[in-house]
């Protein structure tokens, strides 16, 4: 229909023309003045705390004793079983969150602005390996370090990226790109570039020298840094693309542990879910299956922009991390995912695939038609809370929710 | 002349290309027939009423 193909080719000029530039730290209040206190935003489609998987509770309870709501986690826990917080998506307020996606009112937020389009997405900044509350951890290791990150870090990398005016984030990721990385399971290349960007202005900015020694200290020990302000670029480059009339481009794909949900541009905000499904990978020695937990977290508004497992060709490196298979088989992947994308991003190539730009434009007519859903590249959490990432590996978007988005799209075209 | 042709082509080695099920190349491969194996399925896996969608969605 011309009226498809017109508002896609529209959806897909927002995508491409985005001008995306991370530009400052600030606390979430300031960041979202909807959020208010005993407000819990989350990852995926919504999802009540009775179904809420163990490290999404884990992390609730953590963040309300962080937050001064609970005293400890054991009245956080009845807490939440009374309802006496509120529970929402990070995409019903411009925010992202990886994992278990945590978003409180008290917590630093970062900012990237698509000057393109006038609008703001943001994200907290990653914790780093090992215990952490994107996957449920809630000691005081944990919190302790959230803490950290509000008083200390937080308002140093605002201050800092004040300073620089932003950081334009398009040309660092066609970067590093060609530098191996697809930007979610492999951020080394981008947090490294990150940091040699950010290193002289944190300089120029500090107030104490120890405090910006840890502070360089943390972004250089976390290959995953960049994942974060990765996923706000995500989100800022997408939010313009929903509720174009007529368009059938996925506008967001996104798991909260127990859903997978995913939007539709010319069906508005509508999520469209379906249970989520449990990640193939490799497992770190001493973990297996039986330690899994179903995908979770909004980190797959990377592959809904052609990153992450869309861009694995980029990356063979992360094709034998997540258990994918030889590193001359990661083409294949991107290859695949042209069959359900309506264009490739001239700015973000693979070099070793002939430059070829990466997959861009989900169409939910060519997910349908083909069967071929799309691929995510996931971190695999201990679905018990506070142990941490376990394993890594690749799994599919169920076809169901893209078959329910399709029925919708096509009575919001007046087909039926 | 037709006839010819037929009798040319059961002389030479086959070229096979194969679409869909994989059982056909795998017994050819069997007998040591090389083929070209299409990766294809019905649109939609077959359900006929997202088919029928999709053909009038334009896809």
């Amino acid at each position: 229909m011309r009226r498809i193909e017109d508002a896609n080719a529209e959806a897909l000029k927002r995508m491409l023309s985005a001008d995306l530039v991370l530009v400052d730290v600030v606390p979430a209040a300031e960041a979202i003045p909807a959020l208010k206190d005993r407000m819990i935003l989350h990852a995926g489609p919504p999802v009540d705390w009775a179904r809420m998987c163990g490290p999404m509770q884990g992390a609730v309870t953590g963040i309300a004793v962080f937050e001064g709501w609970a005293s400890d986690l054991k009245e956080a826990t009845k807490m939440a079983a009374d309802g006496a917080f509120d529970f929402h998506p990070n995409h019903h307020f411009d925010a992202v969150g990886p994992m278990t996606g945590m978003t409180t009112v008290g917590q630093p937020l970062m900012v990237v602005e698509n000057r393109a389009y006038g609008n703001r997405a943001y994200c907290a900044i990653n914790e780093g390996l090992g215990k952490v509350m994107r996957f449920g951890g809630n000691d005081s290791e944990v919190l302790d370090r959230l803490r950290w990150l509000r008083d200390d870090f937080g308002p140093a990398l605002g201050r800092a990226l004040r300073h620089t005016g932003g950081i334009p984030l398009k040309s660092l990721v066609a970067r590093g790109l060609t530098m191996g990385d697809e930007m979610h399971q492999r951020n080394v290349a981008c947090s490294g570039l990150t940091l040699r960007t950010l290193a002289a202005p944190m300089v120029d900015t500090a107030t104490d020298n120890k405090a910006l020694s840890r502070a360089l200290a943390f972004i250089g020990s976390n290959d995953q840094f960049f994942l974060n302000i990765a996923m706000a670029m995500g989100k800022a480059m997408m939010d313009p693309v929903r509720g174009i009339d007529g368009s059938s481009i996925v506008t967001a794909m996104c798991r909260n542990g127990t859903d997978f949900g995913i939007r539709v541009s010319g069906t508005g905000d509508t999520w469209f879910t379906a249970p989520v499904e449990m990640p193939e990978g490799l497992y770190f020695p001493g973990f297996s299956e039986a330690d899994a937990n179903p995908d979770m977290g909004d980190s797959t508004i990377v592959e809904t922009i052609g990153l992450g497992g869309f861009a694995m060709g980029a990356s063979p490196a992360v094709a034998g991390f997540v258990g994918a298979g030889a590193a001359s088989e990661a083409g294949n992947f991107t290859r695949t995912m042209s069959e359900i994308t309506i264009g490739e991003n001239p700015e973000w190539t693979i070099p070793s695939m002939d430059y070829l730009g990466v997959p861009t434009g989900i169409d939910i007519r060519l997910v349908v038609e083909t069967g071929l859903a799309p691929t995510i590249n996931t971190g695999i959490a201990h679905k018990q809370p506070g142990i941490g990432q376990v394993g890594a590996g690749v799994v599919r978007a169920p076809m169901e929710c893209f078959q329910q988005a399709l029925v919708a799209f096509a009575k919001s075209v007046g087909v039926s | 002349m037709h006839e010819t042709i037929i009798k040319d082509l059961l002389n030479e080695p086959l070229k096979v290309v194969n679409i869909g099920l994989e059982k056909f190349t795998s017994d050819l491969n069997e007998q040591a027939v090389e083929v070209v194996q299409v990766d294809w399925a019905p649109p939609a896996g077959g359900d006929p009423e997202l088919a029928a969608l999709l053909s009038k969605l334009g896809a």
